[in-house]
């Protein structure tokens, strides 16, 4: 197990901008490992720099120091390398939703029949079946995310890349789609990158939870979650659960700002 | 959808139904409205020359439009049927205008290439957008002659403007839209076909708004100047002569033109626009 690199491996990535009001620095060096087919969560601060990691392992952004290996291979600044799942949905609105869906098997050249049938027996096995020919504005925001995600899925890439997919949704449908997700995971065995400001989210759905810190943006822990699978939502009454949750969010008040009135 | 909106209807509470039969009222209203401001317009234009508060010489009535234009129906060996005239003002805007529309869209696609070329040339642009064109008809007609001034002037019109809000649609495409297509690996090329373009439709049909008055309006000028064919010529001749019965039926036809366009580029609107 040893000898075979980890499926990603973010090596001392650092990334500084430049502004207008000089340089920026978003990230100081981030170390992470991620052995194949782990459900991995990053949580911290909205400015961390958690979508900033992300471009950077899609090689949408050059680091300004560190690399990024895949399967031990150096990928920095290689596009095409992951399926990334943007923070807004961005599903094109004259597309259908099975035409969004192929968006970027058909950008890698797949044939359109085959990419069509490719997407439609996923999109009728993971719930969106009598959907597949309506407008992206005809659906909810819970369906929207899943065309999204299955759009990202079929991509077709080892490691997939998730920025705040639930973060819009209201409390009820984030807890469906958060089972609607584990199945897509157990069924596909991806390497799963998963951002989310919900703390119980990432240990509910994680083998391992970065806790970032910001200002310049760092890890601050990585916490592996031993709780067992599959896993039901009263795992989050366990005394474990509740110890890494209270862990967790110590960490993030610890390396906030103090603001004066916010709590 | 419409199967869908009769399924609303029948099922509606009373309210609802109350509230969208309201609505239908409203509607109606506005357009009986509409059709009543046209009829007083004409009324007046009718009786305040008759009642000689104003000279009938300048103005006509309404009533002489439907004579004159059967008058003018006949072709003599000095002039040619309205028809022609009509047809032959509805063909060069037809062409000005998609002549203007597919180089704007080409021209725009290729600054949206090569941003560098943008830059340069963005001030030129502002600038010659700005210049009243139609002084160029003089220019035009001794560069081009009699009838290819008129293309020239009714797409030089509108050719500025086209590219000025179709490049500004461009870039007004959400850039986390291309980010996503470049994640896929897309190239600019692809960037273009499947996101930039389809995304600027709505653009692309507010310009052919835009574009087939100002069309019009450079075919008009353009035939002022340099033709023998065309409404803007029989404008000129009707007022060369001070029949004012031709000016005037010339006048309502260019309306009617201009109606009739601005039906047709809605109903494309309402065809694109039902599938977002
Ligand atoms: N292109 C850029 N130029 C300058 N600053 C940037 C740029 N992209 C991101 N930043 C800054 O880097 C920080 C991290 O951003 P981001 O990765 O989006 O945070 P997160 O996703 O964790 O909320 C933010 O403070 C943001 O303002
Ligand atoms: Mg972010």
């Amino acid at each position: 197990m040893l000898s075979s690199p980890p499926k990603l491996y973010v090596d001392n990535v650092c990334m500084t901008f430049k502004t207008a009001t000089g340089v920026f620095e978003a990230l100081v060096p981030v170390t992470l490992s991620i052995p194949s087919g782990r459900f991995v969560s990053l949580i911290g601060p909205s400015g961390c720099g958690k979508s900033t990691i992300f471009n950077i392992i899609a090689g949408l952004l050059e680091p300004t120091a560190g690399k990024v290996l895949i399967d031990g291979v150096d990928a920095t600044g290689t596009i095409g390398r992951v399926g990334y799942m943007l923070q807004k949905d961005l599903l094109l609105p004259w597309r259908s939703v099975l035409d969004n869906v192929i968006l970027g098997m058909e950008i890698q050249g797949v044939p359109l029949r085959e990419a069509r049938e490719r997407a439609l027996s996923l999109l009728q096995r993971y719930g969106l079946s009598g959907f597949e020919y309506l407008y992206p504005s005809t659906l909810s925001g819970g369906m929207r995310q899943r065309a999204a995600l299955l759009r990202t899925l079929l991509f077709d890439t080892d490691i997939i890349l998730l920025d705040e997919p639930f973060g819009a949704l209201d409390a009820q449908t984030k807890l469906q789609m958060q089972e609607w997700l584990m199945q897509l995971w157990s069924d596909f065995g991806k390497t799963v990158l998963f951002v989310t400001h919900d703390v119980e989210e990432a240990i509910y759905l994680s083998d391992e939870v970065h806790v970032m810190g910001t200002r310049p943006g760092c890890i601050l822990e990585s916490i592996l979650i031993m709780l067992p699978r599959p896993r039901v939502r009263t795992s989050s009454l366990t005394p474990e659960f509740i110890a890494i949750k209270e862990h967790c969010l110590n960490l993030l008040t610890a390396s906030a700002p103090a603001l004066p009135e916010a709590a | 959808m419409s199967k869908a909106n009769s399924a609303t209807l029948a099922s509606a509470s009373p309210q609802y139904r109350n509230w969208l039969q309201r609505n239908r009222r409203d509607q109606i209203f506005v357009r009986v409205t509409q059709l009543a401001v046209l009829l007083v317009l004409l009324i007046l234009w009718e009786v305040l020359p008759k009642a000689q508060i104003i000279n009938p010489l300048f103005t006509s009535y309404p009533s002489m439009l439907w004579p004159t234009f059967l008058e003018l129906l006949t072709a003599t060996p000095q002039q040619a049927s309205i028809l022609s005239h009509t047809l032959s003002t509805v063909v060069a805007t037809v062409i000005g205008f998609a002549a203007a529309m597919v180089l704007g869209t080409t021209i725009a696609a290729t600054l949206w290439w090569w941003n560098s070329l943008y830059k340069v040339l963005d001030p030129y642009l502002v600038v010659a957008n700005a210049m009243p064109k139609t002084a160029f008809v003089p220019i035009f007609y001794i560069w081009l002659g009699a009838t290819l001034s008129i293309y020239g002037m009714s797409l030089a019109i509108s050719l500025f403007v086209t590219i000025l809000m179709i490049y500004s649609g461009f870039q007004s495409i959400d850039p986390n839209k291309i980010k996503l297509a470049q994640s896929f690996g897309a190239s600019k090329g692809q960037i273009l076909r499947k996101v930039v373009l389809p995304g600027s439709v709505p653009t692309l049909i507010a310009t052919l708004k835009v574009n087939a008055g100002l069309s019009l309006v450079g075919v008009v000028v353009g035939e002022f100047q340099s033709a023998n064919l065309g409404l803007g010529y029989l404008i000129q001749y009707g007022s060369q002569i001070f029949k004012m019965n031709i000016v005037m039926t010339a006048v309502t036809i260019l309306a009617i033109v201009s109606s009739v366009m601005y039906l047709a580029i809605s109903w494309l609107e309402a065809v694109v626009m039902r599938r977002r």
